[in-house]
Formats: C-alpha cells, structure tokens, sequence
C-alpha cells in the first residue's frame, strides 16, 4: 500500500501533529497574564481608534479586475512569442482571437465609463466616520501623579 | 588547480568520534532548561527613541553582530521578548512606551539604555518634557549607563540582562 502518495501523506501526518505539538506545549508552559491593553489591537502604542472592518470604495474592485484582465494576457503573451516563430500563421491567429475576446471585454468596460475614476453620475456611498467620540475608546493608564515630576521641579 | 583546492587538500573533515555527541545524555533542570531557551533568543522590540538608538542600530549591524546574542529586532511587541529604551523618553512618549510594554508577552525585559532613559540625563532639571526615568513607567531590569553608551556597554547590558535571566525561577516568572 506504501505509493508516491502515501509519502506526502506521511508527511502531512507529521507536520500537523509537529505544528499542533509546538502550539499546545507553547500553551502548556507560557506565562499566561492577558489585560486590557495586551488584548488590544497593535496601533504603535496608539490607541486604536474606529473599527478595524474599514469601507473600501466599490471602484477598487473594477480597477483590480481590469488589472487581472490585462495581466493574464501577458502571462499568455510570453510564451506565445517564444513559439511564434516555429506555430506561424495558426498562433497569431488563435494569440488574435484571445486578444480580441478580451478587448471585447475591455471595450464594455469603456463604455460603461469604469476606466473614468470620476464616473458621469457618481454614485457617493455613504461612509461612516472613522472617529467616534461616542463610542467608548482604550485609553492607556497614564503614570500616577505620585511619580510624574513637576514641571521642571525635581521629582517627588 | 586553484587555491580552494589546495585549502581543500589542507583541511581535515573527518569527524573526531569524541565530539559528535552520540549516544550522550543531558540532564538538566526545567528551570535551567527554560532559562537557557529564554536568554539565547532575547528577541528585541524594534524600538529607538533619540541618539541612542543610532547607537543600538550599530549594536545590531556588522561590526558588534548583536545577534550572535540571538536578539532579532522584531517589528511588534507580540513577538519581542525585550524592549530596549534607547533614548530620551518625553512625556508624550511615555505613555505610548507603558502601552507598548504592556502588549508585549511575558515573560518580559527592559533594558533602560542610556542616561536620558536612565534618569532624564541632560534635562534632568529643565527638561519640562522629558521623564526622569523610564523606571517611572515601565520596570527596568538594567540600566546602561552613558550619553550615549557604546555599543559594547549595550553588549555588556544584555549580557548582565542574560545573566538575571539564567537566574530565573519558573515560579518567578
């Protein structure tokens, strides 16, 4: 029963029973004294301020689509033209055809005014705002009275 | 044939049979165990304040290689072990410091580092900004002393920091 696969098997096996061991000795033997400001988010020693689920612009996605379009076609281009020489008429026909399947696609989105960052109607979506006062923040302890020095005074 | 060869030709590769550890036990305790895994990866929190942090970069560059010490500037506390206050802390700063300190894991160190971390060194009297010491905030475990101290007196901080860890029982921790 021992095939190819029974070895990446094996090893899947042992990974997760290696990776699984670390984490639940880790647990096992750490110090483990969570607080307020440990639990908090990592801001540079900021207060995290607003929600970490921020509102992206819906544009985002139709420029990154665009991009993927364009960068697929290169990564097909490549090597088309390292056999182009040897294929002839029949891979500049076929190369031609994707092209234009996909310029089909680019042209829809001209026309449907995605290219334009400023859209004719711009659709405004309603964002939140990021600071709020209302809601209650962390704020770290500041040093006691007792041993923050007077202003230019010695220390107490 | 070129000269590697010739070193090649030089050097002897067999492994002596007295010195690859075979068939050898160690016996230790857990806390000697815990603190040798603790003081050889003091993984450092990537933090510089004033001059000396130009002082504590030149530490961890080439020439003095902190990280034959096995500290690793890390970019977040989560991941460090010990923070060093390389600078001068101002009161804007020092509640940011106490906050860092805090999201770090335990166990934790500090290396006080420098005399304006230390005591508030130059501005310790008309420094209306600046904190008279970091130990107002955050627990120091040592202090280095000098404005800014040299690269070796860093080395030699971490090294006494490597020596109270050695010292170190888990019910301490």
């Amino acid at each position: 029963m021992i095939n190819e696969f029974s070895h990446v098997f094996a090893f899947i096996i042992l990974s997760l029973i290696f990776v699984a061991g670390g984490i639940v000795t880790n647990r096992i033997l750490r110090p483990s004294r969570p607080n307020e400001f440990k639990l908090s988010a990592y801001e540079c020693g900021e207060d995290p301020v607003g929600n970490s689920w921020l509102k992206f612009n819906n544009r985002f996605y139709v420029v990154a689509l665009i991009f993927v379009l364009f960068d697929v076609e290169m990564v097909f281009l490549f090597p088309w033209a390292l056999v182009y020489k040897e294929m002839g008429l029949i891979a500049f026909v076929e190369m031609f055809a994707f092209l234009g399947i996909l310029i089909v696609g680019f042209a829809y989105a001209w026309a449907k005014g995605d290219l334009d960052w400023v859209r004719p109607k711009p659709y405004v979506a309603k964002l939140e705002t990021l600071v709020s006062r209302d809601k209650p923040r962390l704020i770290p302890q500041k040093p006691s009275t007792q041993s923050e020095p007077a202003i230019g005074g010695q220390p107490a | 044939m070129g000269l590697l060869d010739t070193l090649h030709d030089q050097v002897d590769y067999s492994i002596p049979n007295d010195k690859t550890g075979e068939g050898s036990v160690v016996v230790t305790s857990v806390d000697a165990l815990f603190n040798w895994a603790r003081l050889s990866s003091l993984w450092q929190m990537g933090f510089g304040l004033a001059c000396c942090a130009i002082e504590m970069m030149a530490t961890s560059a080439s020439r003095f290689d902190m990280m034959r010490f096995g500290v690793i500037p890390r970019p977040s506390p989560r991941q460090s072990d010990v923070i060093i206050i390389s600078g001068t802390v101002t009161l804007k700063m020092a509640s940011r410091i106490k906050m860092l300190y805090e999201q770090m894991p335990d166990p934790k160190y500090v290396i006080s580092m420098g005399a304006c971390a230390t005591c508030g060194g130059p501005y310790w009297e008309h420094g209306y900004h600046v904190l008279k010491g970091v130990d107002r905030v955050i627990p120091v475990d040592v202090y280095v002393p000098g404005c800014p101290p040299r690269p070796e007196a860093l080395l030699e901080g971490l090294m006494r920091l490597q020596e109270k860890v050695r010292q170190e029982t888990t019910k301490t921790v």
